[in-house]
């Protein structure tokens, strides 16, 4: 039943619990205990809305930013990711196979804000040995969600046999 | 002048679908719950290939039967799918859609005044088909009682010494009605006690809910009387490419063939290429669609019953079939009135055989909230009815 939950709610978590018990066949009471026990286990760890905020007239900037570091004794790389996603303005932070280590995805209200966390806050740490920020341009897609072009309009026929 | 028209031509009805879709035409702002086929766009990687055998300027015939590579995977996922081993280079042929596939398996075994069992409600090809072939259409009414299957004393009491082939069209549109294998066994004794012939429409086969769909052809000594008819249109989303195949023994499928290369030469080039890799790699995005209807299926199976709607279950294709004898019309009225007070169309049963009388079908090849918006109509106007009747 989790399974099927979390595949009904991945991309639209809005179905109410009266819905989700309907499509899923089953009663509205499991659907809340199952979805507080995933809540509490951290399984599903929040419900964010996907915003095109090029299409509002609040500006961001996000940029990506290649991070090198060098791992702490006994605690590895998760200290030093630990100490740069508690930023606020940190969106994303993923450990990486490759060139460098992390990868840190930042959201700022212009690439002043963005070259000020950058400079003052994420290269100063003492274990962070080299940067490499990208900024994004457009956003296309994100979270499996397309960002660009209008509503798609019905196009099938209205009556087909 | 002359009179230019066939008398058999113009003696088929034509389909009770085609009189509501011009009444549907003439408003813009009603909404549908009345499509045959799926809301999915093509899955994109079946769509890329498509894409990139034009650009590859792969425009040209393919042979006749179809796509060497085609007609390989074709038997590989019969095989892999529903158990049933098939030649690839002489019991498969690829067609314009599994339409094309009934009216040529028809054409090819029918011999004037030939009997053709029929069950209804069923889609609306096969009677003219049968027709336009010279046979002789056998209606078998099917009952809500029976869940829409087709029973073994139905089966028998249509039989007589001029029956040739039975058509099965499960799982069915518009019911949305299976055949189990337990249901399918009767079925088989009595086929093969009377040397029929079965044509068997599984274009929706993939879509059962509960279960895999159970071929009547994977029983002993059916494949060498069965033509297996199924096609990418529903399973992959895929309708408007226009491909289906159909799979049988050697000297029906020749035949067939000989039909489809005079008439049509061979299936759409480009949408071969993409079939191939539907069947290569479409496994995942088959069971995406699967999941997303039968949720659909669960909530608006919940909606009925909160209404007091009658609705027997249904575990297959993408349609639910309720009952609306309750209010004294016919599925014509009903689906008349439902459209000009509501602004909603569904598809009166009738259009699919006298059967069908007191019944809609109610597609859910539409999202949750499409669904919803459908269901609060269908709920305002019973409840109207309701209302007045008391």
């Amino acid at each position: 039943m989790q399974k099927k939950i979390l595949d009904a709610i991945s991309k639209n978590s809005r179905y109410s619990t009266e819905d989700l018990a309907a499509m899923l066949g089953t009663d509205g009471n499991v659907i809340e205990q199952e979805i507080k026990k995933m809540e509490e286990e951290t399984v599903i760890c929040g419900y964010p809305t996907l915003i095109n905020w090029d299409k509002t007239e609040n500006e961001k900037v996000t940029a990506l930013i290649e991070v090198k570091v060098t791992p702490q004794r006994d605690m590895g790389f998760n200290k030093v990711a630990e100490r740069i996603y508690k930023f606020d303005e940190v969106e994303s932070v993923y450990l990486m196979s490759g060139g460098f280590d992390l990868t840190v995805i930042i959201t700022g209200k212009s690439m002043k804000d963005v070259a000020r966390f950058v400079s003052e806050k994420l290269s100063t740490l003492e274990s962070v040995t080299s940067t490499a920020t990208y900024f994004v341009m457009k956003k296309y897609k994100e979270y499996g969600i397309a960002m660009t072009g209008g509503k798609v309009e019905e196009e099938r026929m209205l009556i087909t046999p | 002048m002359r009179n230019p028209l066939s008398k058999k031509v113009v003696e088929i009805k034509p389909s009770g679908i085609r009189k509501f879709f011009d009444i549907v035409n003439e408003m813009d702002d009603a909404i549908s719950l009345g499509v045959g086929e799926p809301d999915f766009d093509t899955p994109w990687h079946i769509r890329e290939e498509g894409i990139y055998s034009l650009e590859r300027g792969r425009t040209f015939y393919t042979s006749n039967a179809g796509l060497k590579e085609l007609k390989t995977e074709v038997a590989k996922y019969q095989h892999r799918r529903f158990g049933l081993e098939y030649d690839s280079v002489s019991e498969v042929m690829i067609t314009i859609g599994g339409s094309e596939a009934i009216d040529g398996a028809l054409r090819a075994m029918i011999d004037d005044g030939d009997e053709v069992i029929l069950p209804q409600p069923s889609y609306v090809s096969y009677e003219p088909c049968i027709v336009l072939a010279n046979g002789v259409p056998v209606i078998v009414e099917l009952e809500e009682k029976d869940s829409f299957k087709l029973t073994k004393e139905k089966l028998e009491a249509a039989i007589t010494d001029k029956t040739k082939i039975l058509i099965m069209p499960f799982p069915n549109n518009p019911t949305g009605a299976i055949m189990t294998k337990e249901d399918l066994e009767g079925i088989v004794e009595l086929v093969i006690k009377h040397d029929l012939y079965v044509i068997s429409d599984e274009i929706y086969s993939e879509l059962t809910y509960g279960g895999n769909h159970v071929s009547i052809a994977s029983f002993p000594g059916m494949k060498e009387r069965t033509i297996v008819i199924n096609g990418f249109s529903k399973s992959y989303a895929m309708t408007g490419w226009r491909l289906g195949y159909a799979c049988g023994p050697k000297n029906i499928l020749s035949q067939m063939l000989k039909i489809h290369q005079f008439a049509i030469m061979c299936a759409p080039t480009t949408s071969q290429y993409a079939a191939v890799e539907a069947l290569k790699n479409g496994d995942e995005d088959v069971e995406k669609m699967r999941t997303a209807y039968d949720q659909r299926r669960n909530f608006l199976m919940k909606a009925f019953k909160d209404m007091g709607l009658q609705c027997f279950e249904p575990f297959g294709a993408f349609y639910v079939f309720p009952c609306i004898k309750e209010f004294g019309m016919t599925s014509d009225e009903f689906a008349t009135r439902l459209l000009k007070e509501e602004k909603l169309a569904v598809v009166p049963g009738t259009a699919f055989g006298d059967s069908g009388e007191g019944f809609l079908r109610i597609s859910y090849a539409y999202s949750i909230d499409d669904l919803k918006e459908g269901l609060d109509r269908i709920n305002r106007f019973i409840t109207r009815l309701r209302e007045q009747k008391d």
